[in-house]
C-alpha cells in the first residue's frame, strides 16, 4: 500500500510538473519576450492559452500536499518544517502569480499590464526555482527526521538545489513552449508558431544541457543520489528521459506539434520518477525509509479507495476540459497584448 | 454536588512524534494561521452560495429568454470565477501552512484526518475544472450543456466544505484512533470524518456561506438603488441574492442554537468561555455584553439575565452549566477574545434574521421591495457586518477550543513549528494579503464598470 500512495505522490508531482511548469514556463517566455510592442504578440498568446486551465493545473500541487500528509505524515511534517524558508516563498509566489495573471486580463493601460505582467512572469520563475531547490534537499538527503531539525538555510542553499532549480526553471520553459507552438497553429498564427518553435527547440537544448551538468554537480554534492540516477532502474529512467527529450526536439523541428506535447511531457514524467528510484527506498534520504514513514495500513487503503472512487469522476471531467481546450470550444479571441490599449480606428 | 464537577480529558494526552522544541514564536504561528482563514473563509462563502445563486438566474433566462437574466448571470459567473481563483492561493497558502506552521500536528494525526483532505482535495478539482469549463463555455456550449455544466460546481462546493468542516469537527471532537503510551495508534479515518461536530457545524457552515454571499453582493446593488438607478437590472440582482439570504437567515438561529447545545454537551469548557462563567452551577443566567474580569472571576458590567443560560445551552432553566473553574487554569481559553465574538456573532446574527424576515414578510404581503430607504440603508451594513459576524463564529470556536490543537489530546504549543523568527513571515503575509485584497477590489471595480450590455456580446 505504502508503494500505491508514493506512485500516486510520483503521479501528482509529474502532473505539477508538467502541467504547472508549463504554466510557468509560458511566464517564463512572457518574462523575455521583449519591450510592450514588440512582445505583445506573444504575450497575447500566452495568455489566451492559459487562461480556462491554470486553476485547474494548479490544484496537483494540493493534491501531492495532501497525499503525503495523509500517507507520509512524518516525512510531511519533517520536511515542512526544515523546508520551511522556500516552501513558504514558493507559497508567496503561488498567490503574486495568480493574482498578476488574473489583474491583467482585465488591466486597461499598457503601464497596467506591464507592471502585472512583470508580477507574473517573476513569480513564475522564482516559483519552480524554489520547488526544485527544495527537491535537491530532500534528495541530497539534507532534511532529517523531526520538527525543523535539519539547517533552515543549507537545506535548500545548496549545489544540489541550486542545480535543480535551474532545471526546474528551464524544463519548465521547454514545456511551456513547445504547447504554445500547439496552440499557436490550432489559432492559425504562423508568426506565432514561428517564434515558439524556435524557442522550443532552443530551450530544449539547454534544459538538457543544464540537466547533464545537473548531474555533474550532484555527482560531486550527493554521491548517493549520484549513483541511483546512473545505476539499475533510476538509470533507465534517466536514459528514458533523455530519450524523449531529443525526440520532442526532433518532432516539433519536423512540425510535429500534437505527438511533441506528449514526449515533452514524458521526458518531465521519467525525470520525477527516476528522482524516486534514484532514492529508493529513502522517503527522506538517509533518514527515513518509506516504509517506515509509512501511516497505518488502514488509513493508506482508506486513501487509496477514496482517491480510487473520486478519479472515477475526476478523470472523465478532466478529460472533457482538456478535449475542450485542444479542440477549441473554449478558445478567447486572440489579442496581442498590447494591442487592446490602441485606439480601434488606428 | 455543583461544586465539585471536573472535566477529565483524556486520560492520556499524545506526544508528538516529531519532538520539537517548543517555538519562541507559537504566538506569530497561531496569527498567520487565523489571518489566513480570516482570508479564506469569506471566499469559501462564495464557492458555496454564489454558483446556486447565478445557475438560478440563469434558469430563469432558459424560462423566459430575457436577455437581462444571461446577462445577470454571466457577469455573476465572472465574478464568481475571480474570487474563485483568489481561493486557489489564498487555499493553497493554507495547505503549506498546514505543514509549515503545525509540522508535529500534521505528523502525528495526519493519518487519521488527512483522508478527508484527499476527499477535499478531489471536490476541489472537479470544483476548478467546472468552473473553467462554465465560465468559458459562455456561447459556446449548447444552452442546456452549460447550464447543467454548473451543478457539478454546486455540488462540489458543497462537499468541499464538507470535508474540510469535518476536519474542523474532528478537532474540536477527536476521535478515531487509540492512544498507547502517548503515541497515536489505529487510525479509522472514515470514524475520524464522521465525528460528533461535523453535522451542526457543516450546516451552521453552509448557511453562513448564504447568507455572508446573498447579503454581500445584496449590499453591493441596494447601494447601486440608493444611488437612484432603480433598473430592472438593480432590482433583480438585488432580489435574487437577497431572497437566499433571507430565507438562510432565520434558520441559521435555530441551527446556531442546536450548535451552542452541542458544545454545552461535549465541550463544556468552552462553553463556559462563551459566556465567562466560572462557577459551575444550576440555573446559570446569561450576560448581554460587559466583560470578564479574570482577577474577580465575573461578567461586569454585563446585562444579567436570570436562567437565560440554562434554558439556552440545554433548554432547561433549572440545569446546572458546567464553570471555568472545573478545569486548571492552563486548561481554559482566552475568555474575553471567546465571549467577545460569540457575543458579537449572536447580535449581528439575531439582526440579520430581522431583517430577512421582514423582507420575506413585505414581499410575500406585497410582492417588492420595501419602500423605505432605511431598509436598503440596512441592506447595505448587512453584508460587511455577515462576515464580522463569519469571523466571529470562527474566533469562538477555533479560540475557544485553545489550548488544544486536538481538543484533550494535543496542546497547540506542542503542535508548533521549532523553526523561529515568524515574524518575518507574518509581516510579509500581511502586506501580501494587503496587496490581495486590493487587488480583487480592483478587478471587481474595473468588472464592473462595463456595461452590463457588453455580456451579450461574444466572448
Amino acid at each position: 500500500m505504502a508503494e500505491v500512495c508514493a506512485a500516486l505522490v510520483i503521479l501528482g508531482v509529474t502532473a505539477y510538473a508538467v502541467f504547472g511548469s508549463a504554466d510557468f514556463g509560458a511566464g517564463f517566455w512572457d518574462l523575455t519576450a521583449g519591450g510592450a510592442e514588440r512582445g505583445g504578440r506573444l504575450r497575447g498568446m500566452i495568455q489566451r492559452s492559459m487562461s480556462p486551465v491554470w486553476e485547474a493545473n494548479h490544484v496537483w500541487l494540493i493534491f501531492v500536499l495532501v497525499m503525503v500528509w495523509t500517507a507520509f505524515p512524518v516525512a510531511f511534517g519533517s520536511l515542512m518544517s526544515t523546508l520551511s524558508i522556500p516552501l513558504f516563498l514558493a507559497a508567496l509566489g503561488v498567490i503574486f502569480r495568480g493574482m498578476a495573471f488574473a489583474l491583467r486580463g482585465q488591466a486597461a493601460t499598457i503601464n497596467e499590464a506591464r507592471v502585472l505582467g512583470a508580477t507574473f512572469a517573476f513569480s513564475s520563475v522564482l516559483i519552480p526555482f524554489f520547488f526544485g531547490a527544495a527537491i535537491g534537499g530532500v534528495a541530497s538527503g539534507r532534511v532529517p527526521v523531526g520538527n525543523a531539525a535539519g539547517d533552515l538555510i543549507d537545506s535548500w542553499l545548496n549545489p544540489t538545489s541550486i542545480a535543480l532549480g535551474v532545471v526546474a526553471i528551464l524544463t519548465g520553459a521547454h514545456l511551456a513552449a513547445v504547447f504554445l507552438t500547439g496552440d499557436a497553429r490550432r489559432a492559425e498564427l504562423p508568426d506565432m508558431v514561428d517564434a515558439f518553435r524556435k524557442r522550443a527547440i532552443g530551450s530544449g537544448v539547454v534544459a538538457g544541457a543544464a540537466a547533464l551538468i545537473s548531474l555533474l554537480v550532484v555527482r560531486a554534492d550527493a554521491r548517493e543520489l549520484y549513483d541511483g540516477l546512473t545505476s539499475g532502474d533510476g538509470l533507465i529512467a534517466v536514459v528514458l528521459s533523455g530519450a524523449a527529450g531529443l525526440v520532442t526536439i526532433a518532432l516539433v523541428i519536423t512540425g510535429r506539434y500534437g505527438p511533441a506535447r506528449f514526449t515533452a511531457a514524458a521526458a518531465v514524467g521519467a525525470m520525477t520518477v527516476g528522482w524516486a528510484l534514484a532514492q529508493d527506498p529513502y522517503i527522506l534520504p538517509g533518514a527515513l525509509t518509506l516504509d517506515d514513514a509509512a501511516a497505518s495500513d488502514t488509513t493508506l487503503t482508506a486513501l487509496v479507495v477514496s482517491v480510487g472512487l473520486g478519479m472515477l469522476v475526476l478523470v472523465p471531467s478532466l478529460w472533457w476540459l482538456y478535449r475542450l481546450v485542444l479542440r477549441g470550444t473554449l478558445d478567447q479571441e486572440y489579442e496581442p497584448l498590447d494591442q487592446r490599449f490602441r485606439p480601434v480606428d488606428r | 454536588m455543583a461544586d465539585a464537577t471536573l472535566v477529565v480529558f483524556a486520560a492520556e494526552q499524545v506526544r508528538g512524534v516529531l519532538e520539537g522544541t517548543g517555538s519562541p514564536d507559537a504566538l506569530e504561528a497561531r496569527q498567520m494561521q487565523a489571518l489566513s482563514l480570516a482570508v479564506h473563509i469569506p471566499l469559501v462563502c462564495f464557492g458555496i452560495a454564489f454558483p446556486a445563486m447565478f445557475l438560478f438566474v440563469e434558469g430563469l433566462y432558459l424560462r423566459t429568454g430575457d436577455p437581462l437574466y444571461k446577462a445577470l448571470a454571466k457577469r455573476w459567473s465572472k465574478v464568481a470565477l475571480i474570487i474563485f481563483a483568489t481561493g486557489v492561493v489564498t487555499g493553497t497558502i493554507l495547505s503549506f501552512e498546514f505543514g509549515l506552521l503545525w509540522p508535529d500536528f500534521m505528523a502525528t494525526f495526519g493519518e487519521v484526518f488527512g483522508v478527508a483532505f484527499g476527499l477535499e482535495g478531489i471536490s476541489f478539482f472537479l470544483e476548478a475544472i467546472f468552473i473553467a469549463i462554465y465560465v468559458y463555455g459562455w456561447d459556446r456550449l449548447p444552452k442546456r450543456t452549460h447550464i447543467l455544466t454548473g451543478v457539478p460546481i454546486i455540488i462540489t462546493g458543497a462537499t468541499g466544505s464538507a470535508f474540510v468542516i469535518s476536519v474542523n469537527g474532528w478537532m474540536n471532537d477527536p476521535q478515531g484512533f487509540e492512544v498507547v503510551n502517548g503515541q497515536v495508534q489505529d487510525p479509522v479515518p472514515f470514524s475520524a470524518l464522521l465525528n460528533g461536530h461535523v453535522a451542526h457545524e457543516l450546516v451552521h457552515m453552509y448557511l453562513a456561506g448564504y447568507l455572508v454571499a446573498g447579503f454581500l453582493v445584496a449590499a453591493y446593488y441596494a447601494r447601486r438603488w440608493l444611488k437612484g438607478r432603480r433598473d430592472r437590472y438593480t432590482r433583480t440582482a438585488l432580489v435574487v441574492p437577497l431572497a437566499f439570504a433571507a430565507l438562510a437567515a432565520p434558520i441559521q438561529v435555530v441551527v446556531g442554537d442546536w450548535a451552542g447545545r452541542k458544545v454545552a454537551e461535549s465541550q463544556p469548557v468552552k462553553l463556559a468561555a462563551f459566556e465567562g462563567v466560572y462557577k459551575t452551577e444550576e440555573g446559570a443566567a446569561f450576560h448581554l455584553g460587559g466583560f470578564y474580569d479574570t482577577e474577580r472571576n465575573e461578567v461586569r458590567y454585563g446585562i444579567k439575565i436570570p436562567y437565560l443560560l440554562s434554558i439556552l445551552a440545554h433548554h432547561n432553566p433549572t440545569a446546572e452549566v458546567v464553570g471555568l473553574e472545573s478545569v486548571p487554569p492552563e486548561d481554559r481559553p482566552p475568555v474575553n477574545i471567546v465571549r467577545t465574538s460569540f457575543q458579537t456573532m449572536i447580535a449581528i446574527g439575531t439582526f440579520l434574521a430581522a431583517l430577512g424576515s421582514f423582507f420575506i414578510f413585505v414581499w410575500l404581503r406585497k410582492r417588492r421591495l420595501p419602500d423605505t430607504k432605511w431598509f436598503f440603508r440596512a441592506v447595505m451594513l448587512a453584508g460587511p457586518l455577515s462576515v464580522v459576524a463569519l469571523i466571529a463564529g470562527w474566533v469562538t470556536t477555533e479560540v475557544g477550543r485553545q489550548p488544544w490543537i486536538v481538543y484533550g489530546f494535543m496542546r497547540t504549543e506542542d503542535a508548533v513549528t521549532s523553526a523561529d523568527n515568524l515574524e518575518i513571515g507574518y509581516a510579509a503575509l500581511i502586506a501580501v494579503y494587503v496587496l490581495l485584497f486590493g487587488s480583487v477590489i480592483w478587478l471587481l471595480r474595473r468588472l464592473a464598470s462595463r456595461p452590463i450590455e457588453t455580456e451579450l456580446d461574444r466572448g
